[in-house]
């Protein structure tokens, strides 16, 4: 039998029994049914499976199992739900920034850790910490402006 | 209003009603008054990205006068849902919101009338808030306590005319997209989070090319592995089912060790593809025509030739579909823009009356015009056979995606313009050679869907074609141009071979239609010595041609501009399909190693806007979009294959390089409603062409606007 590996997910200890070299990706959406974690490109080009791994925001489609033992993984459903949103999915939904929003997770990720390192980035450092998120509906203008007001809201 | 109204019956049958009401009569079909005290909506247009279910709810919650929060919408499919065949063209707020909008009027006419009769009260003096029926005597009742479904259980007559747009209340006003929510928080919404009881998961292995076809296949190694359930094999077509994903996936890296196939090279000379376009046998067709009259000879002819290349749809999720057989009856989960269009082609491949598929809709990734959604769902239908009714789920590559989707077409566009003494047009010729553009399911007695083709008994492969010019045209979209000219002469010349498989991309011939042109007015203006702005001013009569282009410049700040060194203004105008919305970019770029958009400043007119911040989203992505494809996008092959399988070698615009964009929608509420999806692209483009002439005095006329172009331009 597999044996079991650990990782806590959005705060929670979770014992995962597959192959070591599973990309996380699909440890997340398929064992731990999270969905929010998109698959995209499965290299890593994209961005839409970026997850948070003890802090740094990776993208999970080319991460093996192992990689993430013993780490504090966060997705979206992590981060804030209609309840207790995260200030920048207000202010996603405030500026109305997203088309498909289908990149919009790890997007999410992507801005979340911008804003836990720095919490009043310029438009350019957005843009920098953005830039291995690709967005194919052309949303990217009420992106930047949703991050920068979530940064600008946040407590 | 000016929204068309009923027309008389006639004795050769009923009267023609507005939009999608005139071949999708029922009432009930489109509006269902639930017991919870919703109202749900029914449209056959899906949610592709673009927001149509929030336009339409807000239409429906102010013709019935119910809260936009107790609306809900449902996806469409092939069991319930008014047939309207295709979400594309920006025709669903013309279509379906027209449809709607007569659809609910009629039924809060009845409505009321039955209220009346039960409140003993005439119905015009009864008023409604949020489906509650009140009487000037304080009596009430609700929609929902009149049996509303037996009431809508009827034709409509479209007798019973809409709000005026003074009284709206919701439409006009920007509502939030009632999808994004769920999208924010990361709940299950997309096709790609179904999981249902029992579900295998599968993966097909594409041939290597186009032309390819399989020679040897040794399942063994794939079927080997714990977990796989199946290996499906027919003709060139070949998939996995296994238990897990990750299992379905080793398996078809097996499968792809084990498979030995004939390759051919079938594909043009990638950098040679404007000669490649003309050398090709052709139809050639009159778009439209203005015979010169007698007048003074010309005295000079400007010509140029533009060219773009195949851009793939790109979309940021890989194509996805589940399907399940039951007892000889097929049912199918799809991200298509046409439940009962793919309905009908798979009924063609599996010889199935269409009644025995159940097609439902599930939103998926932005789509951008005819995507490998259907393809996936006929994979999914396929590798079903063996699943011995378990549902599967398909789920494309990236490298699938980019590769086997159908691609918009590579075009050519030659321009003339013969010029008096005083630099005026005489004479303006379009001539354009390109594929067909629209390749659809459901429109043919052959299925056009990817695998069919590749069956051990493949159907024949069909072409593209270009839809007719009444509905806005395929490779010739916008190739009339707005200007007043004394003569024209458009011709379009659909190139008959296709070795890469063609169809439509947002906004069709448009796209390049309208670079090319507004390249080249920009071209004739510069030999005159005169104002690309003014130019455009000067050659249009359309009153709301010339507002959206004045609103651009002005905000802009046009005439206040100042040139600096490496920076470039340009503009461009085009009224998408020359009957639908009207749009006016204006571009400020930055030209140092490589071309940065700084700015986009937009001005449509959509007529009356649903969602005013809808508009303003749609048309903001589809510049950023435009922009995208204009500098940096193209197909890549080499003779054979394929080879921009990948986001490396199909790089998009970036968040670093994404211009600011601005966009003013100019609201005419007492005009029709248009669609906004696909008016940006082209004179986007344009714009962006115009600003780098403009920065650098390089005139490059092939797409993308790669700094090699430039410099050859230069």
């Amino acid at each position: 039998m597999t044996p079991a590996i650990r990782l806590f997910v959005n705060g929670v200890e979770r014992e995962v029994r597959a192959p070591e070299t599973t990309p996380l990706l699909y440890v997340l959406r398929g064992d731990l049914n999270l969905k929010s974690v998109r698959f995209g490109c499965g290299a890593g080009h994209c961005g839409a499976c970026r997850v948070l791994v003890d802090g740094v925001a990776t993208a999970s489609c080319d991460l093996p199992l192992w990689a993430a033992a013993g780490k504090q993984v966060v997705t979206v459903e992590g981060l804030g739900t209609p309840e207790r949103p995260h200030a920048l999915q207000r202010a996603l939904l405030a500026e109305q920034a997203a088309q498909c929003g289908y990149c919009v997770s790890g997007i999410l990720v992507s801005a979340a850790a911008l804003l836990a390192r720095t919490p009043s980035p310029s438009e350019n450092e957005v843009r920098e910490a953005l830039d291995r998120n690709l967005c194919r509906c052309g949303s990217h203008h009420r992106i930047i402006r949703a991050v920068l007001r979530a940064a600008h809201d946040a407590p | 209003m000016s929204t068309p109204v009923a027309a008389r019956g006639t004795r050769e049958g009923p009267a023609s009603l507005p939009g999608s009401l005139n071949t999708n009569r029922r009432l009930s079909q489109w509006l269902r008054f639930r017991p919870d005290r919703t109202l749900e909506v029914h449209p056959g247009k899906v949610e592709l990205g673009q927001g149509i279910l929030t336009a339409l709810a807000q239409i429906a919650a102010e013709e019935l006068d119910v809260a936009l929060s107790r609306v809900v919408m449902v996806a469409a499919n092939t069991e319930s849902s008014p047939n309207e065949a295709v979400t594309s063209g920006s025709r669903s707020i013309q279509d379906s919101g027209i449809a709607l909008r007569y659809a609910c009027a009629e039924a809060r006419a009845l409505l009321l009338a039955a209220a009346g009769a039960a409140l003993d009260m005439p119905p015009e003096l009864l008023s409604v808030e949020d489906g509650v029926i009140r009487a000037p005597d304080a009596s009430r009742t609700s929609y929902w306590d009149l049996e509303p479904q037996t009431l809508l259980d009827r034709d409509a007559t479209g007798a019973v005319p809409p709000k005026s747009s003074s009284a709206h209340r919701v439409v006009g006003q920007p509502a939030a997209r009632l999808d994004l929510p769920d999208k924010v928080y990361g709940r299950p919404r997309y096709i790609h989070d179904i999981d249902l009881p029992q579900m295998l998961h599968a993966r097909v292995l594409r041939p290597p090319s186009p032309a390819a076809r399989l020679e040897a296949l040794d399942e063994r190694a794939a079927r080997a592995l714990p977990g796989v359930v199946a290996v499906v094999r027919d003709g060139s077509f070949v998939g996995v089912l296994a238990e897990h994903e990750v299992t379905a996936l080793a398996a078809l890296e097996r499968l792809r060790e084990h498979a030995r196939w004939r390759d051919a090279p079938t594909l043009p000379e990638e950098n040679r593809l404007g000669e490649w376009l003309k050398a090709q046998a052709v139809e050639t067709k009159v778009v439209d025509e203005i015979a010169p009259a007698a007048r003074a000879p010309s005295v000079r002819t400007q010509r140029a030739v533009y060219t773009r290349p195949y851009l793939a749809h790109a979309s940021i999720a890989p194509s996805c579909a589940l399907a399940q057989w039951d007892d000889g009856r097929l049912h199918v989960w799809s991200h298509s823009q046409g439940v009962y269009n793919l309905r009908a082609d798979l009924a063609l491949v599996f010889k199935l009356p269409p009644a025995e598929i159940t097609v439902e809709h599930v939103e998926g990734a932005g789509c951008y015009g005819h995507n490998g959604a259907d393809d996936a769902a006929l994979d999914a239908a396929l590798l079903a056979r063996a699943a011995a009714g378990r549902p599967v789920r398909v789920q494309w590559s990236r490298a699938d995606e980019l590769t086997w989707s159908p691609v918009g077409p590579a075009m050519r566009v030659e321009l003339e313009a013969d010029l008096d003494a005083a630099g005026e047009v005489l004479d303006w010729r379009h001539d354009i050679w390109s594929n067909g553009h629209s390749n659809r399911p459901g429109r043919g007695d052959k299925p056009v869907l990817l695998a069919a083709r590749h069956l051990a008994n493949p159907f024949e492969t069909v072409h593209a074609e270009n839809p007719p010019l009444a509905g806005g045209g395929g490779a010739e979209r916008n190739s009339v141009p707005p200007y007043v000219f004394p003569a024209r002469r458009i011709v379009n010349h659909r190139v008959l071979e296709t070795p890469i498989r063609t169809s439509a991309l947002r906004s069709l011939g448009a796209h390049m239609n309208v670079f090319a042109s507004e390249s080249f007015v920009d071209e004739l203006a510069a030999a005159n010595g005169e104002d690309p702005v003014a130019w455009r001013l000067r050659h249009l009569s359309d009153k709301r041609a010339r507002a959206v282009i004045e609103a651009a410049a002005l905000r802009f700040g046009w005439d206040s501009w100042t040139k600096r060194e490496g920076r470039g203004r340009g503009i461009a105008f085009a009224r998408y399909k020359n009957a639908a919305a009207w749009c006016a970019v204006a571009a400020e770029i930055e030209a140092e190693r490589e071309v940065r958009v700084r700015r986009l400043v937009i001005a449509v007119d959509v007529g009356q806007p649903i969602n005013p911040d809808g508009v303003a989203n749609q048309i903001e992505g589809g510049a950023i979009q435009a922009a995208s494809w204009t500098l940096k996008e193209a197909v890549r092959f080499d003779r054979t294959r394929l080879t921009s399988d990948s986001w490396e070698a199909y790089p998009i615009l970036t968040f670093s390089e994404a211009p600011a964009v601005e966009v003013e929608v100019i609201a005419r509420p007492d005009e029709p409603p248009l669609g906004a999806g696909e008016a940006a692209q082209g004179p986007t483009a344009a714009a962006i062409a115009n600003a780098v002439y403009d920065a650098l005095g390089a005139r490059v006329r092939t797409l993308p606007i790669t700094p090699e172009r430039i410099a050859a331009a230069e």
